[in-house]
């Protein structure tokens, strides 16, 4: 039978798979933002399971409000790659210094 | 082996091996079809589970919305994505590192925890009977009632989000001509045009 431990394993590897992702891209922004997304996706998994072996639907409500940022996050940080692209030709991480002083 | 400890090995199985591949692939279009393959089992994961409503919404505005915004902009920059993955195998070792160190700890906490006694008088909204009320109506009566402050608060989170990214992607380009329709409605007739008589072999102008 499938216990609460089995779901817990598979977020937990997927959310070490995320922070392994924003090791490896360090570059590539569109690949962290995708890390990201993952991150969240394990955060997920585990308040579902939590919600559905515990018997209270407080946690699909609050995976919901995560989906809400979640998707609120991507927009914009596709948005601000977009306008970054736009104006140095680039979204290498490291030629993210125009703010440095 | 039930049919449904066979379908959650199977998830699991995809969802994992999906979100490795989304890491680990060179052409970032792949790593958004990887992510989309993810979400859709762990929506099959969600579904064992009972939560119907959360895998649903997870196919609608995660494949449908999320994955789709990352594919489009994927598409749209034109990047040298092979010069981006210049230092992998030289952050590969750091990577593994803090990777087995924190699924250690994962494992040390999973290992090691269970529910506290009170843990069932504390639950916050119980699950009604799968017989009684649907997921997605029992979600509703919680979401409408209890957390509808919440709610309105993910709805305007949505919203400026929304504003926020208009803002910033749309920009007003001097140099190029556009329609003004206003100036075409209001073009005066009379004015547009003149009548010349031509006197022949002169022409016009000077």
């Amino acid at each position: 039978m499938i216990s609460l431990e089995h779901y817990l394993t598979v977020a937990a590897f997927l959310f070490v798979t995320g922070i392994f992702g924003i090791f490896l891209n360090r570059k590539n922004v569109i690949v962290i933002l995708m890390s990201v997304e993952l991150m969240l996706l394990a955060v997920n998994i585990n308040l579902v399971a939590f919600s559905a072996f515990l018997g209270d639907l407080t946690g699909q409500v609050f995976t919901m409000f995560v989906l809400t940022v979640a998707a609120a996050e991507a927009a914009i940080g596709l948005a601000i790659l977009v306008s970054f692209f736009r104006n140095r030709g680039t979204i290498a991480v490291d030629d993210v210094n125009v703010m440095k002083g | 082996m039930t049919i449904t400890v066979l379908a959650f090995y199977i998830f699991a199985l995809v969802t994992l091996t999906a979100g490795l591949f989304t890491v680990l692939s060179r052409n970032p279009v792949h790593s958004v079809l990887w992510l989309i393959l993810s979400f859709f089992s762990t929506a099959g994961l969600f579904v064992l589970l009972g939560a119907e409503f959360v895998a649903m919404l997870l196919v609608i505005v995660y494949v449908g919305a999320v994955a789709v915004l990352f594919l489009f902009v994927v598409m749209m920059l034109d990047v040298d994505f092979a010069e981006l993955r210049g230092g992998l195998t030289k952050y590969m070792p750091l990577g593994l590192l803090f990777g087995v160190i924190l699924l250690v700890e994962l494992g040390l906490i999973l290992g090691h925890w269970s529910f506290a006694p009170e843990a069932a008088q504390a639950r916050a909204a119980v699950t009604p009977l799968a017989s009684d009320t649907h997921n997605t109506a029992a979600l509703g009566q919680l979401i409408y009632t209890q957390y509808i402050f919440l709610f309105q608060i993910a709805g305007l989170i949505l919203f400026v989000a929304m504003i926020g990214a208009i803002v910033l992607t749309m920009r007003h380009r001097p140099d190029i001509k556009r329609q003004v329709v206003l100036e075409q409605l209001f073009r005066d007739p009379d004015a547009a045009m003149e009548l010349v008589d031509v006197k022949p072999g002169q022409g016009l102008g000077p």
